[in-house]
C-alpha cells in the first residue's frame, strides 16, 4: 500500500511513462508535432483549469499570456541577444507580471470583473502584436528565433523537443495534482462553491484569486516560450480571442476541475482538425458537430463521462452490490 | 453561566441597503461562555447583523469590538482567524466536497504549511494535513456525522447539512460562533438533538454562541441572554424569562 501523500507521484510516473511511449504509437513522424503542440495546449490548460476549473475565475484572454511570453523570449533572443533561458525567465516572469497588474484591482471585486478585463487585456495585446511592426513585425510575424537549446544541448529534433513538452507536461500536473490536494486546493473549491463560506474559514478569496490567477499566467507564458522556441516564428494570429475560447473549451470538455479532463481536452482539441483534414469544406462543421455532440453526452466533461464508466465497471465487478456510496472526486 | 465580559460587542451599528434601513445605531453584546439570542420577526434585521460582525455587510457607521479589541475595519477571513465565525441561513455547504474535505476546509487557517509544502509533499504538509484531518474527524464526531465523511456534501440531506456546516465552522476552533438560524427546516426531532449539541459547544468546547432563531421553544430553553431585535432596532434585551414576559416583544410577534 503506497502512502496517501505519494500517489500524486505515481499517478504522475504513470502520465509520464505514457507521454514517453506515445510516439512509438504514430504512423508518420509527422504527427510528433502535434503531440507537441498539444502537450503546449495542455500546458496552458492546466493553468487555466486550476482558474477556471477549481476557483471557478474566469479569464478569457489566455491567448494572450500565452503569446506575451512566446514574443517577450523572441525579442529578448533576437533583437537583445540575450541567451534563451533568460529569454525564457523574462517570457514567464512578463506573463505573471502582467497578470499580477490586471488581477490586483479586479479580483478586489465581486462579480465578472476578471472576465472582462482579460477580454479587454486580450484585445489590446493583439492589437499591439498587429501594431507596432518594428518590435514584433506585425501581422506577418516574428521571424528567426532560435531553436532552443538549454545546457550546451540542442533540441533540435522533433523527438527531443517532444520529450522535453512532456517532461515539463508531467511536472506541471504532478505540481497541479499535489496543489490541488491540500489545504490550497480546498480554498480553491471553497472559493467556486461559496464565497462567504470560505471567508468565514479564514479564506483570504481575494489572495487566493490573485495567486491562482497569477499561477495560471505563469503556466500559459511557460507554454509560449516552449512554443516560439519550437516554431522559431510566431504571429499574432495564434494568440487572438479566438485562441482564448478554445482554451476555455478544452477546460470545460475535459470536465472542469479535473487535472486529466483539462489535458486530455487539450489534446483532443488539438488533433481535432488535424483529424478533419480530409473533410476539405466541411470539417468546420464536422469540428461543430463533435463539439455539440460531447457536451449533449458528456454534460460532466471527458472526467466526468470516464469517472462514470469506471464507476460502471466497479459496479459489475462487485456484482451490483446494491446501496453502494460513490462519492469521491475526479484527480 | 455567564460571567458578564463582553466577548464580542458592536456599538451603534448603521446598515442600509439603498434606501431601505436593516440596522439603525443598534447596540449588542455576547457575554463571554453564554448562548446569546437574537430574535425578531421576519426582516428584523437579524442576518445583517450577523453579517456586519462578520465583516460581509459594509456597515455605514457604528464599530464591532472581540475582547475590546476594534475589529471594525478587518476583512472576514482576518476576523474570522480573530475567532468570529458563523454559519448561514442558506446553506451554504460546499456541495461538490466530502464531508470530511468541508470540515478540513473549515480548519484551513489552522492547517500550518505553505503551498511550497504541499507541492513538495515536505514532512511539514504531512503533518500539518494528518493533523488536520484528525481534527476535522473529531468535530465530525462530535456533531455526528463521522460516519458520512466520505459522502459528497450536497448528497446529505438537509438537516445533515446544517449539523456539517456547524462542524465546519467549529472546526476553525472560533471563540465566538455564530449560528443563523440552525433549526429552519429541522423536524421536533432533530431540533431537540440540536438543542443538545449547542449546549454542548458552549460547555464541552467552550465556544460562546451567538443564536438567530425563530424557534421560542429552542431559544428560550437554552439561552443565557436575549436580543430582541424590530425594524432594525433594538427592542428589548436580558434574561429569556424577561424578554417572554416583555408586553413589548408580546406585541412585536402577535402584532404581524
Ligand atoms: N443584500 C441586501 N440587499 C438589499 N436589501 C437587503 C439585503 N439583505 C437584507 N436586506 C433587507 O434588509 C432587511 C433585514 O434583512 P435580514 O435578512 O437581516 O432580516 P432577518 O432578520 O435575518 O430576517 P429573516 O428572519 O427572514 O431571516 C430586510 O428588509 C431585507 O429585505
Ligand atoms: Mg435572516
Amino acid at each position: 500500500m503506497r502512502p496517501w501523500y505519494a500517489r500524486n507521484l505515481a499517478k504522475a510516473a504513470f502520465f509520464a511513462t505514457a507521454l514517453f511511449l506515445a510516439p512509438f504509437f504514430l504512423p508518420n513522424e509527422y504527427y510528433i508535432n502535434i503531440l507537441i503542440l498539444g502537450g503546449i495546449n495542455a500546458l496552458i490548460a492546466l493553468g487555466l483549469n486550476l482558474l477556471l476549473g477549481y476557483a471557478g475565475q474566469i479569464s478569457l484572454g489566455h491567448a494572450a499570456f500565452f503569446g506575451l511570453a512566446a514574443y517577450a523570449t523572441a525579442v529578448a533572443t533576437t533583437r537583445l541577444g540575450l541567451p534563451i533561458p533568460v529569454g525564457m525567465g523574462l517570457g514567464v516572469s512578463l506573463s505573471a507580471l502582467v497578470a499580477w497588474l490586471i488581477g490586483m484591482p479586479t479580483l478586489r471585486l465581486r462579480g465578472h470583473y476578471l472576465a472582462m478585463a482579460t477580454l479587454g487585456f486580450g484585445i489590446i495585446v493583439h492589437i499591439v502584436m498587429n501594431e507596432t511592426v518594428e518590435v514584433t513585425g506585425g501581422p506577418s510575424g516574428f521571424v528567426g528565433i532560435p531553436r532552443l537549446a538549454l545546457l550546451g544541448f540542442s533540441f533540435d529534433s522533433d523527438r527531443s523537443y517532444y520529450y522535453l513538452v512532456a517532461a515539463v507536461l508531467a511536472l506541471a500536473a504532478l505540481f497541479s495534482l499535489n496543489l490541488i490536494d491540500s489545504r490550497v486546493g480546498r480554498a480553491l473549491r471553497a472559493i467556486h462553491t461559496s464565497e462567504s463560506a470560505a471567508q468565514t474559514a479564514g479564506v483570504d478569496i481575494a489572495g487566493y484569486k490573485l495567486f491562482v490567477f497569477v499561477l495560471s499566467a505563469a503556466f500559459a507564458g511557460v507554454a509560449g516560450v516552449l512554443y516560439a522556441h519550437f516554431l522559431c516564428f510566431v504571429a499574432p494570429s495564434s494568440f487572438g480571442f479566438h485562441f482564448s475560447v478554445q482554451l476555455v473549451v478544452m477546460v470545460v470538455l475535459g470536465g472542469m476541475a479535473s487535472v486529466w479532463g483539462a489535458m486530455a481536452g487539450a489534446f483532443f482539441l488539438t488533433a481535432l482538425p488535424e483529424a478533419l483534414r480530409g473533410f476539405e469544406e466541411v470539417d468546420i462543421l464536422i469540428y461543430g458537430a463533435i463539439l455539440v455532440a460531447c457536451v449533449m453526452y458528456m454534460p460532466m466533461g471527458m472526467a466526468g463521462a470516464a469517472a462514470g464508466v469506471w464507476r460502471r465497471i466497479g459496479r459489475l465487478r462487485r456484482g451490483r452490490v446494491p446501496g453502494q456510496g460513490e462519492g469521491g472526486h475526479v484527480g | 453561566m455567564s460571567d458578564s465580559a463582553p466577548l464580542m460587542s458592536v456599538s451603534e451599528i448603521s446598515v442600509r441597503f439603498g434606501g431601505v434601513s436593516a440596522l439603525a445605531d443598534v447596540d449588542f453584546c455576547i457575554a463571554k461562555g453564554t448562548v446569546t439570542a437574537l430574535i425578531g420577526p421576519n426582516g428584523a434585521g437579524k442576518t445583517t447583523l450577523l453579517g456586519a460582525i462578520t465583516g460581509m455587510v459594509a456597515a455605514q457607521h457604528g464599530r464591532v469590538a472581540l475582547e475590546g479589541r476594534d475589529i471594525t475595519d478587518l476583512p472576514p477571513h482576518v476576523r474570522a482567524r480573530l475567532g468570529v465565525v458563523r454559519t448561514f441561513q442558506n446553506l451554504e455547504v460546499f456541495a461538490n466536497m466530502t464531508v470530511l474535505e468541508n470540515v478540513m476546509t473549515g480548519r484551513h487557517a489552522l492547517a500550518a504549511y505553505g503551498i511550497l509544502d504541499g507541492i513538495l509533499r515536505t514532512p511539514r504538509f504531512r503533518a500539518g494535513e494528518r493533523a488536520c484531518r484528525e481534527a476535522a474527524l473529531e468535530k465530525l464526531e462530535f456533531v455526528g456525522l463521522a460516519d458520512k465523511k466520505d459522502v459528497l456534501a450536497g448528497e446529505l440531506p438537509y438537516g445533515s447539512q446544517r449539523l456539517l456546516e456547524m462542524a465546519r465552522a467549529v472546526a476553525a476552533e472560533p471563540r465566538l460562533l455564530l449560528l443563523d438560524e440552525p433549526a429552519a427546516g429541522l423536524n421536533t426531532q432533530e431540533t431537540k438533538a440540536l438543542a443538545g449539541l449547542i449546549s454542548r459547544v458552549r460547555d464541552e468546547l467552550g465556544i460562546t454562541v451567538g443564536l438567530v432563531e425563530h424557534d421560542m421553544d429552542l431559544v428560550m430553553g437554552i439561552s443565557d441572554a436575549v436580543t430582541v431585535l424590530n425594524f432594525g432596532t433594538v427592542l428589548a434585551s436580558g434574561p429569556p424569562a424577561r424578554i417572554q414576559a416583555n408586553p413589548d416583544v408580546v406585541a412585536a410577534y402577535l402584532g404581524d
